[in-house]
């Protein structure tokens, strides 16, 4: 176990060296967020449900974390680990192949919080974010998300050739799907055919999973399904792409 | 004397490649058993198949009466490796390399002192990608004796050390042999051959070639021995054919080389003095284990 918390330090320690995927994780949500809400303000208002737009958007940037871990920091992460004989220095020791790869999850799952964390801190500093009900749901859906997109990002490390088109693949797939989503702006701005789009985006139902997690605190069963068969496909084609050189 | 590796008839094919082609060969305990062999032969995928990082097509592998493929977690506890393409995040540090790769066994010496050895102590807190080649080299090295193994396995350790680091690497290598452990090491060096290894395995096309002490290796080349020498002006090479062991004398000018075989260094000395010549710069030249490796593996470049 021991070795296992060590990996995992590490390799949070490293994510915490690298400005820029630390960027894209971390701050990027966050500047969305506080652009937005200084255009916007966060007044309630009464067409919102009393809300403000800041407070309406959380769940779109929680989604927003979560898609940049798993189709940006994981694969690139991995693929690079896999081109330079990372991995294949860490296999020619007792340590075996699962190890390794759940201290990935591990450590990422600790980035998506603290990406997640650092959303709310800013949004009540600067915003007055309401939050509705305090609806603690949203932390077992947040980890289902998660945990799907990163069986997407580990498809994606396995399927790439290289680190740097995993990373160039993962953005052409995920920057498209993050504007439709509503992840980064209302989906309800959009004309109908694009929102029709949206619907099938996988992203798309995380979002629509939070929203109506935060606001009426239901589950959306629908989203929750998506959600999970893409996770259940990831993990079992990743099983079967995933390289270790 | 106990084996501790055996290798029967071990095949390995990657696609249509035939990387390794029906290998065999023991190492015994406290051994210094080299690989040497032209750029593709398979040597890495020999040792790759004993670490347990391939599987073999077919043939057996034992490892201190282990089989790496079922056993290689019992098995990675006892050998310590350095791979030839393997790397850490480049901004691991060296301290923390260390710290973290020692976690993963059931027992590791402690790492400050190997930091020490291997001359890396200033870099403890630099940051892998910050390290040249041979900082890099010997933080492998380092991390290969962190659990304290009972073999090791070494592929192109010295590619990219400096001479300095070479010799002292072969000290290095030399005390660890002396601690008892046995060290399978993969070069391109033929002088750290036959300045380090007990026996040497020659590798061509995936085929064990030639397996014997660089010695024997050397002698069975059966090449002559030249004697080389400069002589004063109106010495006549003639003079010195009835030397013992002597094939050919060759003049020209002032430079004479004989050729032979036996004692010749000793025999043309004799012969010299014997003159009253006093010859300047004398020098003997032998077959050596480059040699043996160019007449058996030809001299046409791999791809
Ligand atoms: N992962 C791999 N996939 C496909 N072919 C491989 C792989 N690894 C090695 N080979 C091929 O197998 C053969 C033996 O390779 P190997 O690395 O064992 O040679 P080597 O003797 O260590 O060479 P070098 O001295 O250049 O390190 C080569 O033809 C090589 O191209
Ligand atoms: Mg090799």
């Amino acid at each position: 176990m021991k070795f296992f918390l060590k990996l995992t330090y590490m390799e949070l320690k490293l994510q915490l060296r690298e400005p820029v995927a630390l960027f894209f994780s971390l701050a990027f949500p966050v500047m969305v967020m506080v652009l937005f809400g200084f255009i916007f303000g966060n007044e309630a208002e009464e067409r919102l449900g009393g809300y403000g737009q800041v407070d309406l958007s959380v769940p779109g940037y929680i989604g927003m974390v979560v898609g940049t871990i798993g189709m940006l920091s994981i694969p690139t992460t991995l693929a690079n680990y896999r081109d330079l004989g990372i991995l294949r220095r860490l296999r020619a020791t007792p340590l075996g192949s699962s190890p390794v790869l759940w201290s990935q999850v591990a450590a990422q799952v600790v980035m998506t919080a603290a990406g997640i964390i650092l959303l709310f801190i800013a949004g009540l500093a600067i915003f007055d974010l309401r939050i509705p009900n305090g609806n603690l749901a949203i932390v077992p859906a947040a980890l289902l998300s998660a945990f799907s997109f990163f069986a997407v990002g580990f498809v994606l490390a396995g399927v790439m050739p290289s680190a740097r088109t995993a990373q160039a693949v993962g953005m052409a797939i995920f920057y498209p799907m993050l504007f439709l989503s509503g992840a980064a702006m209302p989906r309800y701005i959009m004309p109908d055919f694009v929102q029709q789009i949206a619907g099938l985006l996988p992203l798309t139902h995380v979002v629509i999973l939070m929203e109506d997690l935060w606001l009426k605190g239901t589950w959306n069963l629908t989203s929750v399904v998506v959600i999970a068969i893409m996770l259940i496909l990831g993990l079992v084609i990743s099983r079967f792409t995933f390289r270790w050189e | 004397m106990t084996q501790v590796i055996e290798v029967r008839n071990l095949h390995k094919t990657y696609g249509g490649v035939t990387a390794v082609d029906n290998v065999s060969f023991t190492v015994e305990e406290g051994e210094i058993f080299s690989i040497i062999g032209p750029n593709g032969a398979g040597k890495t995928t020999v040792i790759e198949s004993l670490i347990g990082l391939r599987q073999p097509d077919s043939g057996s592998v034992s490892v201190l009466g282990l089989d790496p493929q079922t056993e290689a977690r019992k098995l990675g506890n006892r050998i310590g490796t350095q791979l030839q393409e393997a790397a850490l995040p480049e901004r691991m540090k060296v301290w923390e390399a260390l710290d973290l790769y020692a976690s993963f066994y059931e027992k590791s010496v402690p790492w400050a002192p190997l930091l020490e050895k291997w001359g890396l102590a200033e870099k403890r807190n630099s940051q892998f990608g910050s390290l040249s080649g041979g900082q890099k080299q010997r933080l492998f090295i380092s991390l290969a004796l962190l659990n304290d193994p009972q073999i090791v396995f070494l592929d192109e350790l010295t590619t990219g050390l400096d001479p300095q680091a070479r010799r002292a690497t072969w000290d290095l290598i030399r005390a660890v042999r002396e601690q008892g452990k046995t060290v399978v090491l993969i070069t391109h060096f033929m002088d750290e051959v036959e300045a380090l290894a007990d026996r040497v395995a020659v590798i061509d096309h995936g085929r064990v070639i030639a397996l014997d002490t660089p010695d024997n290796l050397i002698a069975n080349l059966n090449r002559e021995t030249q004697v080389l020498f400069s002589v004063p002006n109106g010495f006549q090479a003639a003079r010195l054919e009835n030397v013992g062991g002597i094939t050919a004398v060759n003049q020209y000018g002032q430079q004479i080389t004989v050729s032979g075989n036996g004692p010749l260094l000793a025999n043309v000395a004799a012969a010299l003095a014997q003159h009253n010549i006093a010859p300047a710069d004398l020098r003997v030249q032998q077959a050596n284990l480059e040699d043996v490796f160019l007449a058996l593996t030809g001299q046409t470049i791999r791809n």
